[in-house]
């Protein structure tokens, strides 16, 4: 369906991070209101309760709050916005950096190869 | 407010069998519960005695507080394995027979459900195919209001493109007072949509979980999971 969940792991992890993705890449800007729980339960296929924990996971983090009468918007703090970027692209170097170990790579080695990549010219996204 | 349905040392025999033994689960609002398990391992016969159509053996169970009779059947939504209406019938015909007889039947849900799903209400259901003959079914129980809908294997007929418009209206006709239980073997399919998950084997609870809870313990699906515990 239409948000591509996984099977092996909790949902409302997994929409938090599809949420925080969406926040730090700009899909949603600060300050731009949430769709209801209802309406994104509905459009990712899960549970409203789900999507609700998930919600309030973000709210305990502050990447979301809410307005007691007129709903849930994403955070204007764009300090915090900055810093969970720093902290997902550090996830994912490690990620990046252990399967490289996988494959026999020494720290030297990727340094060498993304240098060697970047110069010739590689897209990334390709 | 009071549990939805509560079930204490729950049992049913039949003759010497026991298709149920000793189940004493609750349920509370707002909630949408699977309820799993292999042919055979009672998931019917549970149904069955929450609608009144089986009497326990042992034990007992309330709907809303009361044991099952003429006002639980009103505040329960009841979707049988096998149909029950007449071949003959019209769908438009049915609509004002379950408006006639249930007084939280609301029929423009009914009809927009049929108009979105492409379900002429002119036609009779004698010319209808298996899975269209499904999913009105499945509207008729839908478009009640009513604090319990229970779904004895909604979905196994239709095909993957109406699966998913049928779990999407059971989500957007969420309503935090009412529980959906449902019963199936696609479990991959609506693990998404669940809140609660209840394992039946050989009549017995062996295991009642939040979808999250599982995953986070096993790091598997709940369908994976399904599939080593009732390994043949």
């Amino acid at each position: 369906m239409s948000w591509n969940l996984t099977n092996d792991r909790p949902i409302y992890l997994q929409i938090v991070e599809r949420i925080q993705m969406a926040i730090v890449s700009g899909a949603y800007q600060p300050g731009d209101k949430l769709p209801s729980v209802r309406e994104l339960a509905a459009k990712a296929s899960v549970n409203p309760n789900t999507m609700q924990k998930a919600l309030s996971e973000l709210e305990t983090g502050g990447l979301v709050y809410t307005q007691r009468t007129s709903g849930r918007f994403i955070t204007e703090d764009r300090e915090l916005i900055a810093s969970t970027r720093r902290r997902l692209a550090r996830e994912e170097f490690h990620t990046f950096v252990r399967q490289m170990k996988g494959l026999g790579y020494t720290p030297e080695d990727i340094a060498q190869l993304t240098r060697q990549l970047l110069e010739e010219g590689m897209k990334i996204d390709e | 407010m009071s549990e939805l349905l509560t079930c204490q040392n729950l049992s049913k025999r039949f003759g010497s069998k026991y298709a149920l033994s000793d189940v004493s689960l609750t349920l509370g609002r707002g909630q949408i519960i699977g309820l799993l398990g292999p042919n055979g391992s009672g998931k019917t016969t549970l149904i069955k005695l929450i609608n009144g159509l089986l009497v326990p053996t042992e034990g007992w169970l309330t709907v809303n507080g009361l044991t099952p009779g003429v006002e639980t059947k009103r505040q329960i939504a009841y979707l049988p394995e096998r149909t029950y209406l007449n071949r003959w019938m019209k769908v438009r015909d049915i609509l004002k027979f379950f408006s006639t007889f249930y007084d939280n039947f609301n029929t423009g849900r009914a009809l927009q459900m049929l108009d979105d799903l492409g379900i002429d209400p002119q036609e009779s259901l004698k010319t209808m195919s298996k899975g269209t003959k499904e999913k009105v079914q499945l509207i008729l129980v839908m478009s009640r209001d009513v604090e319990l809908y229970i779904l004895d294997e909604p979905i196994g007929g239709v095909d993957p493109a109406a699966r998913d418009y049928i779990l999407r209206t059971i989500l957007s006709n969420y309503n935090p007072n009412s529980s959906i239980l449902l019963s199936t073997h696609l479990i991959a399919d609506i693990e998404n949509v669940l809140d609660d998950v209840i394992f039946l084997q050989d009549g017995q609870i062996s295991l009642h979980a939040t979808v999250d809870e599982i995953r986070a313990r096993e790091g598997k699906s709940v369908d994976e999971l399904f599939r080593e515990v009732f390994r043949c």
